[in-house]
């Protein structure tokens, strides 16, 4: 009675008995059948009518048999009929041509799995086979699973990327200039990691003038994600850098699987300062670096990117001494330029002023020369003075006896009137 | 005064010094400005040193800055 009860129960409530099941350390203890093995001397267990077992003991013997014929083993086949049930499991079918076995996947065993699986996915999982008694089904208990292609990856990769991008977070215009001389370059990285060392190695061969401050973190596995977080978090409590490197060197996928954590993708984005991410290999491209303000390709380059080298620099200076000389012997040559033109100017208008008055002078001296009594004398006249030498143009001007001075072309002739009371003639 | 607000300032005084209308005291001023900011600029870069720190963080939340051995 109880067996047929059983059955049809399994094929009338199909998914919800499915959903039921639930992890084998919870449920209920097998019932107590050991007092029915024997039900006589002579006959094991179900070997005649008279002698039937229980469907329980029948379906939880099969456990115990299989489950101790089986170590736990990886499975390939395809997924199909997959179902995430509300009360946190996984269901599904792994199937191949020929036959297919009922897969759970317990909520506790869900994390080291990245993403669930996909209908029609090739997969291999790994799990215990058992017996699951209400159902008196066959049942594969998997604990990880891993795509074809790496595609459950993959598709928590997208899922994420997806989350971010909705959020903004991955828009080309939230990407920050870096410093072109940054003073403080805080690294978030492991101590004893391949990326710091050689971060520390290009900042030096570069010569650059920088404080690199290590901000220690696992770069991998399990409490990876959480130093990684809480290092850009102390980064930003700190407040003295002025650029963060965070990154790691090369490695199998899984290990740079916390540079893929949407949470430490967050923790990226809401950095105070900008942020270069250096993950990897060039290859391999993480959920960080898409939010980050600038990807390098290896830590090296990110050294690279991050620093001006003291040779840079050094020519930066030249540059800019060049182009302040240049500039202000222009300056120079310019205010000279005009200098010398104002000059010619003050020149050339003087020297018209001065041979104006030069044609006047000789138009005056001309004239003068004409008016000049030596000219006259020189024609044999000749000029009397009194003894202040005031001209003597007059017969009146002369008294009798009086002595005067008689200026010819030569020289001066001392001269006196005759002291007769004489008639003044007319000339 | 940090390298990059010398360099700066550097850039500053040199399109100003390239500009037309300056006074010519101004210029010299800025010339002379110009060649004591390269040389403290070209003695910074000849003390040039990478160091490498660690960030510490204390109980109380503050934070020390400690030398490494490499």
């Amino acid at each position: 009675v109880t067996g047929r009860r059983a059955s049809r129960r399994a094929k009338g409530e199909d998914l919800d008995l499915f959903g039921e099941s639930a992890p084998p350390v919870e449920s209920a203890p097998p019932p107590q059948v050991v007092s029915e093995y024997f039900v006589d001397d002579n006959q094991y267990p179900g070997e005649s009518a008279s002698s039937p077992v229980t469907v329980s003991v029948l379906t939880q013997t099969a456990r115990d048999v299989i489950e101790g014929a089986f170590i736990p083993l990886w499975v390939r086949g395809e997924v199909t009929d997959f179902k995430a049930h509300r009360n946190g499991h996984w269901y599904f079918c792994l199937r191949d041509r020929a036959a297919q076995i009922r897969c759970v996947v317990w909520n506790r065993d869900q994390r080291g799995i990245p993403a669930p699986p996909d209908d029609g996915m090739q997969v291999v999982a790994f799990g215990r086979l058992t017996v699951y008694p209400t159902r008196g089904e066959m049942q594969f208990s998997i604990t990880r699973i891993e795509a074809e292609g790496d595609g459950l990856r993959r598709k928590a990769l997208e899922a994420t990327r997806k989350r971010l991008e909705a959020d903004g977070l991955l828009s080309i215009e939230r990407k920050r200039a870096l410093p072109r001389f940054p003073r403080v370059i805080a690294v978030v990285t492991s101590p004893d990691g391949a990326a710091l060392h050689d971060i520390v190695a290009v900042t030096r061969q570069r010569a650059a003038n920088v404080r690199l401050v290590l901000v220690p973190a696992k770069v991998q596995g399990d409490g990876a994600p959480g130093e990684l977080r809480r290092a850009l978090d102390r980064v930003n409590r700190w407040g003295e850098a002025d650029l963060v490197i965070i990154g790691r060197g090369g490695g199998a996928r899984e290990d740079l699987w916390a540079f893929n954590d949407e949470r430490v993708a967050r923790a990226v984005a809401a950095c105070s300062v900008p942020t270069i991410s250096a993950v990897g290999h060039e290859v391999d491209i993480t959920i960080c670096d898409l939010v980050a303000d600038y990807r390098a390709p290896t830590p090296s380059a990110a050294a690279e990117a991050a620093t001006r080298s003291r040779a840079e620099l050094e020519s930066e200076l030249r540059k800019l001494s060049l182009r302040m000389a240049g500039s202000t012997r222009a300056q120079l040559r310019h205010r000279a330029d005009a200098l010398r033109h104002l000059g010619r100017d003050i020149v050339d208008a003087s020297s018209d002023v001065m041979a104006r008055r030069r044609t006047a002078l000789q138009g005056v001296a001309g004239r003068l020369h004409a008016l000049s009594p030596v000219a006259t004398l020189a024609r044999g006249y000749a000029v009397a003075r009194d003894a202040n030498g005031r001209t003597l143009g007059n017969a009146g001007s002369f008294t009798p006896g009086m002595p005067f001075d008689l200026i010819v072309q030569d020289g001066v002739v001392p001269a006196a009137v005759r002291a007769t009371d004489g008639e003044h003639r007319d000339v | 005064v940090t390298f990059e607000e010398r360099i700066a300032r550097l850039e500053e005084i040199a399109a100003q010094l390239e500009g037309r209308d300056l006074e010519l005291a101004s210029a010299l001023a800025l010339f002379e400005e110009g060649v004591e900011q390269l040389r403290a600029a070209a003695d910074e870069l000849s003390r040039a040193d990478t160091r490498l720190q660690k960030l510490v963080e204390r109980v109380d939340g503050t934070f020390d800055v400690a030398d490494t051995r490499e």
